[in-house]
């Protein structure tokens, strides 16, 4: 796309099929030949682990679909007995469940890589707006998973969150009632809901599929960035994708799926609720309702504000507030790691996050609350304060000369006159 | 790698291994204001390579049947697993046995009646009440829960059946008892209608275990862990297999990708395209 075809069809059915529909072309330009930034490191890795991720859930959850009972009365039941009567159902069962923590685990990392580099800056600006898409996405999807169990968090969860809806009775008295009964397909959470939220989770996943096609169509017309955040200015910055990339994906994603095992075998409910393991019961309503690990930021973001329609602008704002990053940061340069000042702030960012997922799993009271409130402040000042402020006052440190001045050292680079001839050192002619 | 990245990667870390203990700590919490104390016990079957005790499990089983079953449903198990691999792995004839020794409602026969029978292996668990209006009606308003997952359902698990079991004691002076109920030490806000159901010698033991409540408590806590995660043992054997194989390949891959960047790490790195 963005570069020279290199692709020569080696026989005459290949030539056959190139004059027809290119795909061995597109793969071997876009997945082997691909130039790709010599120096991207570990915390690029996530795309890759990313798109397995998706695929693990995939396939999983259409075996799943299959033993499924979508309605009130089979659906806890029909969970259990895939656990137990169901060929290596267990299996298929928990790398679900548990797939859809690590896919968020990566899913926050490559999300944070993309901020600290600068990754949507010019010209990644669709790129970056289609992965928040494809985030929006998976919050829809890991929700709607969710209450297929139909245990009681399960069930309360739907309760608590489609009843968000309702506030929307302040802006237009009945409005939220209406559309709240609409969502359920009833006067309360109940079969009809269970089965369109099946319906919806086994297509959302789909449309992330599509989404993540031209996610990657989006990345490989700019091509990566990368740490230093500067441009690919020779061939010599670059490596071919394959073998570069492919193996260094490979070994971090088999280091991924090791974590991923270890979670899958030896401690499968270890994120989850005991509570879920109770079966859905519309009189009794738990305790202490709390969403799964991954959505505890934004719920403590929602309970930070007193009236119920702002918690829930607040909650949206803080996810669509991502579309506007590339133009929010005014900052010349990419990459944090050339941002002095900057780079505290987005450390402060890090762990406001962080502490924004603890207070969501505790009560919204006494200090709780003033320390969600002061989080959920700092969260939002750093998108429309801290990005274009600090951008427009911060002077960056010098960057590299080149991508491969910053892999190589510059003195290297020195010794090697763009122009010039290139001789070789005694070391080199040795190996 | 930069420190801020390395704060970065440590943090997100910490949320995720935070999330799942704090979420531990509310469900503790959530009833009553002090969290009572559940002890963790030592089980046969701890990860990574625990395996349950056969005997325990059927120790369990009878404890089970004898005590529990009067008053809790588990509808989710059949005679046929107590044969199983895995399990209390009773013989196909001890099987055929104590499903034998149940009468369960079946039919409509020819004439459209319902009658009872034996059950046979494949029979579900015969529920002691019909319903849960008359679950209550026997047991003073309160529904005795299913206990098919209660050692998944419960924070604590088996430790915290354990504890529950052996945690009825005299309610410290000053505590407001409401009529019918029992004070228990483990129990969320210490207040349960189920009385003391276990006491020394009510079940007899054939094995030589002693009858204790302590033993029938841990052997019921253990088989309820096994009732509600019947694929336990193979869980943990296959995870074995499955985490060598990772960890061969993990190093695989790493010599792989130094082998392949080694070239590059010198400035005239030739091109591969």
């Amino acid at each position: 796309m963005a570069h020279p075809s290199t692709y020569h069809p080696q026989s005459g059915a290949a030539r056959w099929l190139d004059s027809r529909l290119p795909v061995p072309r597109l793969m071997h330009d876009q997945f082997l030949a691909f130039p790709t930034p010599r120096n991207l490191n570990y915390w690029w890795t996530f795309g890759g682990i990313l798109t397995f991720m998706l695929g693990v859930q995939i396939v999983t959850g259409i075996v799943l679909a299959m033993h499924y009972v979508p309605t009130e009365q089979g659906a806890f039941n029909s969970v259990e007995h895939i656990m137990r009567d169901v060929n290596w159902g267990w299996l298929l069962r928990y790398i679900h469940a548990v797939g859809a923590s690590m896919f968020f685990l990566a899913v926050y990392i490559h999300t944070f890589r993309g901020l600290y580099y600068g990754s949507y800056k010019a010209p990644r600006e669709v790129l970056w707006i289609l992965g928040v898409l494809i985030l929006l996405l998976m919050i829809a999807t890991a929700f709607m998973g969710y209450s297929l169990v139909w245990g009681q968090m399960s069930f309360w969860a739907v309760t608590v969150i489609t009843n968000l809806f309702s506030s929307l009775d302040a802006v237009i008295p009945g409005l939220g009632t209406k559309l709240v009964q609409w969502i359920w397909g009833g006067f309360a959470v109940g079969g009809p809901t269970l089965n369109r939220l099946y319906a919806l989770h086994y297509l959302f996943p789909f449309v992330i599929a599509g989404v993540v096609v031209l996610h990657i169509w989006a990345l490989h017309i700019p091509g990566n960035n990368n740490p230093a955040g500067i441009e690919v200015k020779t061939a010599r910055d670059t490596v071919p994708f394959h073998p570069y990339y492919t193996i260094k994906d490979g070994f971090a994603l088999v280091a991924f799926i090791l974590v991923f095992a270890a979670m899958v075998f030896y401690a499968p409910n270890f994120l989850g609720h005991p509570d879920n393991y109770v079966p859905a019961n519309p009189l009794q309503t738990p305790p202490h309702i709390v969403p799964e690990w991954y959505f505890l930021p934004f719920y403590a973001i929602l309970r930070a504000l007193p009236n119920k329609l702002f918690g829930v602008i607040t909650l949206l704002s803080s996810i669509s507030i991502l579309f506007f990053v590339p133009w929010l940061d005014t900052s010349k340069v990419r990459s944090t790691s050339y941002r002095p000042i900057y780079k505290w702030f987005f450390l402060a960012f890090v762990i406001t996050c962080i502490a924004l997922g603890y207070l969501g799993s505790q009560p919204p009271e006494g200090w709780y609350l003033v320390l969600g409130r002061i989080f959920t402040v700092y969260y939002f000042a750093f998108f429309l304060v801290v990005m274009p402020v600090v951008g427009l006052i911060e002077r960056p440190r010098r960057l590299p000369g080149s991508i491969t001045e910053s892999v190589l050292g510059p003195e290297e680079t020195k010794a090697v006159p763009a122009a010039a001839p290139h001789r070789r050192t005694p070391a080199e002619v040795a190996s | 790698m930069k420190p801020s990245l390395v704060a970065f990667a440590a943090a997100l870390a910490l949320t995720f291994a935070h999330a799942g203990v704090s979420l531990a700590e509310d469900a503790s919490q959530a009833n009553g204001n002090h969290a009572p104390e559940i002890g963790g016990q030592s089980w046969s079957f701890t990860p990574p390579f625990g395996t349950f005790d056969r005997a325990q499990l059927q120790r369990g089983y009878q404890v089970y049947r004898d005590v529990c079953a009067n008053c809790h449903s588990m509808q989710l198990l059949s005679y046929r697993n107590l044969g199983e691999p895995g399990g209390p792995q009773f013989s196909p004839n001890a099987v055929e046995v104590l499903a034998s020794q149940v009468q369960v409602t079946d039919g409509p026969n020819d004439k459209g009646e319902m009658f009872q029978r034996p059950a046979r292996p494949s029979d579900h668990f015969r529920a002691p009440f019909a319903n849960d209006q008359l679950a209550r009606n026997a047991n003073g308003g309160a529904l005795p829960p299913d206990l098919s997952v209660i050692a998944k359902a419960r924070e604590g698990g088996p430790d915290y059946i354990y504890a529950l079991l052996t945690g009825y004691e005299k309610a410290p002076p000053g505590f407001d008892l409401a009529p019918g109920m029992h004070y228990n030490a483990a129990f969320p806000g210490h207040q349960i209608a189920m009385p003391p159901p276990l006491s020394d010698g009510v079940v007899t033991y054939t094995d030589g275990t002693k009858p204790t409540l302590d033993n029938y408590a841990r052997d019921v806590s253990a088989y309820l862990m096994w009732a509600a995660e019947p694929k336990l043992e193979e869980r943990h054997k296959t995870g074995a297999r499955v985490m060598i194989f990772l960890i061969v390949f993990l190093v695989i891959m790493y010599l792989a990708k130094r082998a392949v960047w080694a070239g590059l790490h010198h400035r005239d790195a030739r091109r591969a395209t």
